[in-house]
């Protein structure tokens, strides 16, 4: 653990407990969304530490975030949304949407073509992660019923 | 009519579809998921011993019927949403007493009503506050110097401060957030210009996430997966535009630089 992993930890979990706030989650469920946005972040750098491409990295992050949400949605009685909005927020891509936004004002179109299909592929990860982890959870439950 | 359901007198019926309207609207107004206000208007009917209510839900009014002995069919239009899930936890509590048989229909309706006249919010320097500090957070985290930390701050706070300001004074929403990430990015840009930060593209990223739509996005998707195809797709293109918005507002104020 170095430092750096540290200062990356503490930052995402105040930017997903504050954005929690923003959304006015609840105060007592403040804490449990910023561990939840930070164990996605830390993941998602971890993957790409080990040189994972940005969209898989993201899908493992979601997943995770997803199934620490669902976990959290039922030991607090909480809507899982509480968490699940906390937790995705530093996994949106902003960078490259404003990187292909910049290319755009710059006329290089073709960059800002290939940026955005990016961001827009990377966002379409995220998506399709949260709604994974929701359907094998309720499959789960439903083989439970047999 | 014979059913093994327990009559209840007509007020009681009448007093049932606006408690289930209630829920319905407080969660849809505050950033529910749209199967969550159907679900939550279904079972508390249920609770209350009508079985075949019938919901249908969109972001901009919601549609409820029961089939009861006097039969009721209800129509709320919604037109102003806001974020706000403490209210949505809330409701989802008071729907979780009423289906356990915890609840009287008038206790409920007492408490619903409470909730929604109710702003529940924290206080806007607080949020705005907030606002600015994960601004600052997330230039640490998307790989930016701590020099330019104190500008992410600022950029982030007038940005969130000026769309929230602009939301109550401008009724078309797509131009409050235009207008702010158009302020946003000047402030970036003075900023670097005078020195104070050195790279702008990281406290432009930094100080933009608060205005992302990222909730819009999950529920879109979230609603087109459980099937409710008119919600997602009107919330998809609600993120949508708004994520345009900021785009446009940031390139506009790149353009001048």
């Amino acid at each position: 653990m170095s430092w750096g992993w540290i200062e990356q930890a503490v930052m995402s979990f105040i930017s997903a407990a504050a954005f929690g706030l923003i959304f006015n989650a609840p105060r007592q469920m403040l804490p449990q969304c910023g561990v939840v946005g930070m164990i996605g972040w830390l993941l998602y750098l971890v993957c790409t530490e080990m040189g994972l491409e940005a969209i898989p990295a993201t899908l493992i992050a979601v997943i995770i975030v997803a199934i620490i949400s669902q976990l959290f949605a039922k030991l607090y009685k909480t809507p899982i949304i509480v968490f699940s909005v906390a937790g995705i927020i530093p996994l949106v891509p902003g960078g490259t949407a404003y990187d292909a936004m910049r290319k755009v004002v710059e006329n290089e179109y073709d960059i800002a073509v290939q940026l955005g299909v990016k961001a827009f592929m990377i966002s379409g990860t995220i998506a399709i992660g949260l709604v994974l982890s929701e359907v094998v959870n309720q499959t789960i439950r439903r083989i439970e019923r047999l | 009519m014979t059913s093994t359901v327990i009559e209840q007198p007509l007020h009681s019926y009448h007093l049932i579809a606006q408690t289930c309207l209630l829920a319905g609207k407080i969660i849809l107004q505050n950033g529910g998921e749209t199967y969550r206000v159907e679900d939550t208007m279904v079972r508390i009917a249920a609770a209350y011993g009508i079985a075949d209510a019938q919901s249908y839900v969109t972001p901009t009014g919601l549609l409820f019927a029961m089939d009861a002995s006097v039969p009721t069919t209800r129509l709320i239009r919604i037109s102003e949403r806001s974020t706000n899930l403490r209210k949505v936890a809330l409701v989802n509590d008071i729907s979780r007493r009423i289906s356990q048989g915890k609840l009287e229909v008038s206790e409920a309706h007492r408490l619903l009503t409470e909730i929604d006249e109710q702003p529940f919010a924290y206080p806007v320097w607080l949020q705005v506050l907030v606002a600015a500090i994960a601004s600052g957070c997330f230039l640490v985290m998307f790989g930016g110097r701590w020099h330019d930390f104190a500008a992410a701050v600022l950029a982030g706070g007038l940005g969130f401060g000026s769309m929230v300001l602009l939301h109550r004074l401008v009724p078309v929403k797509l131009f409050a957030e235009f207008v702010a990430s158009l302020l946003l990015g000047g402030a970036a840009i003075l900023l670097v210009k005078s020195g104070a930060a050195s790279n702008m593209d990281s406290v432009i990223i930094a100080s933009v996430m608060p205005l992302v739509p990222g909730l819009h996005i999950t529920n879109a998707v979230r609603d087109l997966m459980a099937g409710h195809l008119v919600s997602g797709l009107s919330k998809g293109v609600e993120a949508f535009l708004t994520a345009f918005a900021i785009g446009a507002g940031i390139a506009a104020a790149l353009s001048f630089y």
